[in-house]
């Protein structure tokens, strides 16, 4: 049963990466754009994060530095894509591209520092239930607000006007812009809140997961966040299931081999992706509710007239 | 203006500048630390002596070349950091007769070979390829150019002007076994495993015999990663073996993730590869360090020398120097520390044997009978869990 707690405090902790990067491209594809640079973003953010943290010891203003440093190259890709329409596919790989190689230019200073120690942090009174303390009230505040957040974007989008609008845009951007509303600048503010989230999770790789900056460390998490808002349709909550999901199934991977189950652990490693696919693409197998959810101008350029 | 010209325009004024800013990130690389993935054969080239501004420098007592294949960047503060530490130590110990350069993050690839064709153009006599994969590369170009002698870390093919070089890794996870046997709490130990190669076999064997040494009830949990270096994904793994039940970590991968991952949740790890004591100093506990310097300094001297000879193996540990453990912390006990130096002792001067029998397989079958020493082709060829380590060796059932 302790074991079993554990195991859900290790999956809200490695899901809450992929959630906050997930959220953020959700957000961009929503208003239409698609931002392949998001394992760059996430890079660039992880060494500003921790550069942050290690100049002045405190976390919260090492996610700020990650959002911003995301926001910035977020901000830098929308004016290309946006103004200049150059294709979001390409300009979004040459973002990962740039933020592989940038991150670790800027990080040589930072491969061999280290952060204090780090605290733990636990929820007075709740924390010390039985079998539920462990395993969902001593997370880093940053879960919480993860699952805060998926609330907050789901009642943006499906509530809020301003969301409507947001998501008139990415389906329709003719019909928005007929109607008035200042497109291009609504898709910028969408691309750099996605940055910022997708720096918020490039800090918290540095910051809390791993304690330490090595180049490219991310390793590959901004793309299985891309691939996460896909299956999960662009809604808010799945990409949050998602997210867990893969937490889940990895750390359940690598605990059966700690048990020593006889499974390859080559087979083990791919298990995750699997699982994830597998559950996403059945909770959405409905064609017609694919085509309702999948913003209709994805990744095509806008030309007002 | 035809807006349709403009926006034509335009998509290709931002596809040059989006070039440009692709183009600005490998050129600051190339100027500061190269990647192979540059086209330009610079490398960093740290000479002691003050090199001329311009100009060959004169022929006559022109400096040895020897270049440096990285695996990883520099800054990995494992692997690859303690292959630079040896390459400037050497560059130390020879001073102005030497020059020495390198190329990081050289994939283990069909790419290699190009490096190594790039540093011998550039007149380096002598080049280091400083992990396994490097072996096809590496045998390609040394056939192809026989002037070039090639020093190969961790492989087993040779050729006239190539040879391999390796460090008894596993005598250090020895060591820190036995430190691991006397702390643990719950009799469990766990260890994060890179790829599942003879190598990394016997270093988990031998930390969890080490282990016994001191503590017969000892169990070692492994967890695979299948990558050298992977900082989030190694630091999950460490998680996953806390979880299990295991209180003192031990890691065969690049980074120094496992060793915080402990020390956030207030167990033990070890340092492995290079020192790692201040990345957690309350976690660590030891850490089992590979010395690379001797080596070099030996080959570099056979180059000077002239007696530089190819198709050799050699496999350098605690007695030359290669394998050594540092910075055990306070909280080890005395007559523990004592024991660790008796077997550094008994490795030096060959008087203690780690793979002695008996020594019976996690299956039970009895794999070195008593009495009997394993020589390095039984050592080389591991590919079975000791007694005490759970689980089986990914693939290794099929043998």
């Amino acid at each position: 049963m302790d074991q079993f707690a554990l195991l859900v405090a290790a999956t809200l902790n490695s899901g809450t990466v992929l959630a906050f990067a997930a959220l953020g491209l959700l957000i961009n594809e929503r208003a239409g754009i698609v931002n392949l640079g998001a394992e760059g973003m996430m890079l660039v953010a992880a060494v500003a994060g921790f550069a942050t943290a290690f100049h002045t010891g405190n976390d919260w203003l090492a996610f700020g530095a990650g959002a911003v440093a995301g926001a910035v190259l977020a901000a830098a890709f929308g004016f290309l894509v946006i103004w200049l329409n150059t294709n979001q596919y390409a300009t979004g790989l040459a973002l990962s591209l740039f933020g592989a190689g940038f991150s670790a230019f800027v990080g040589i200073r930072y491969t061999q520092e280290k952060l204090g120690e780090q605290h733990n942090f636990a929820i007075p009174g709740l924390a010390d239930l039985p079998f539920v303390g462990p395993a969902l009230f001593r997370q880093h505040p940053m879960v919480y607000l993860a699952i805060a957040l998926t609330l907050a974007i789901a009642w943006f989008l499906y509530r809020a006007r301003a969301g409507l609008v947001l998501r008139a845009v990415g389906e329709s951007p003719e019909s928005a812009h007929a109607l008035g509303y200042p497109v291009r600048r609504i898709r910028l503010a969408a691309v750099v809140v996605g940055g910022a989230l997708c720096g918020v999770a490039g800090a918290y790789i540095s910051v809390v997961s791993t304690h330490l900056w090595v180049e490219g460390m991310t390793a590959g998490k901004g793309w299985i966040a891309l691939a996460l808002t896909t299956f999960a349709t662009w809604r808010p909550a799945r990409v949050l299931l998602g997210a867990y999901l893969f937490g889940g199934v990895t750390m359940l991977q690598l605990q059966l081999q700690g048990e020593g189950v006889q499974i390859s652990s080559q087979f083990l490693t791919m298990l995750p992706y699997l699982a994830t696919v597998l559950v996403l693409v059945l909770i959405s197998r409905n064609a017609a509710f694919i085509r309702v959810n999948m913003p209709a101008s994805i990744g095509k350029p806008f030309f007002p007239g | 203006m035809n807006p349709l010209t403009f926006a034509r325009g335009a998509t290709v004024a931002a596809a040059a500048v989006v070039a440009m800013l692709a183009g600005c990130s490998k050129e600051e690389k190339t100027t500061t630390t190269t990647t192979p993935a540059a086209s330009t054969p610079s490398a960093e080239v740290v000479a002691s002596a003050p090199t001329p501004a311009s100009g060959p420098t004169p022929a006559a007592s022109a400096p040895l070349k020897i270049a440096f294949a990285y695996v990883g960047p520099v800054g990995d503060g494992g692997w690859t950091f303690a292959h630079d530490n040896a390459r400037k130590a050497l560059q130390q110990h020879f001073g102005d007769k030497i020059v020495t350069s390198f190329v990081e993050k050289v994939p283990e690839a069909a790419d290699a070979e190009r490096v190594f064709r790039d540093m011998a153009s550039q007149g380096n006599k002598l080049i280091f390829g400083t992990t396994f994969g490097y072996m096809e590369p590496m045998l390609k170009t040394a056939t192809d150019l026989p002037d070039v002698k090639f020093e190969h870390a961790t492989g087993y093919k040779t050729a006239p002007n190539m040879r391999t070089y390796d460090s008894r890794t596993y005598e250090g996870a020895y060591m820190v076994g036995m430190i691991a046997g006397a702390m643990t709490k719950t009799d469990t130990l766990g260890v994060v495993g890179s790829v599942p190669i003879p190598e990394v076999i016997r270093n988990i064997n031998s930390f969890t015999l080490g282990a016994q040494s001191v503590n017969p009830k000892i169990k070692t949990k492994v967890v695979w990663v299948n990558e050298w270096i992977n900082p989030p994904k190694e630091g999950d793994a460490a998680q996953a073996l806390l979880n299990g039940g295991a209180d003192v970590l031990m890691q065969n991968t690049d980074s120094s993730a496992v060793l915080q991952t402990a020390g956030k949740a207030g167990k033990y790890a070890f340092g492995w590869d290079s020192d790692m004591s201040a990345y957690a100093p309350n976690a660590h506990l030891a850490s089992a360090i590979i010395n690379w310097a001797p080596y070099y300094i030996n080959a570099t001297q056979d180059m000077l020398d002239g007696t530089w000879k190819g198709d050799q193996r050699s496999w350098w540990g605690v007695k030359e120097s290669a394998i050594d453990i540092v910075s055990i912390s306070d909280k080890v006990p005395a007559d523990i520390k004592a024991k660790v130096e008796a077997v550094k002792a008994g490795l030096k001067d060959g008087s203690f044997v780690i793979w002695k029998g008996p020594i019976t397989g996690n299956d039970g079958k009895e794999v070195l009978a008593a009495g009997a020493a394993a020589d390095d082709k039984f050592l080389g060829g591991i590919n079975f869990f000791v007694k005490g380590v759970e689980g089986q060796v990914p693939g290794g059932e099929k043998k």
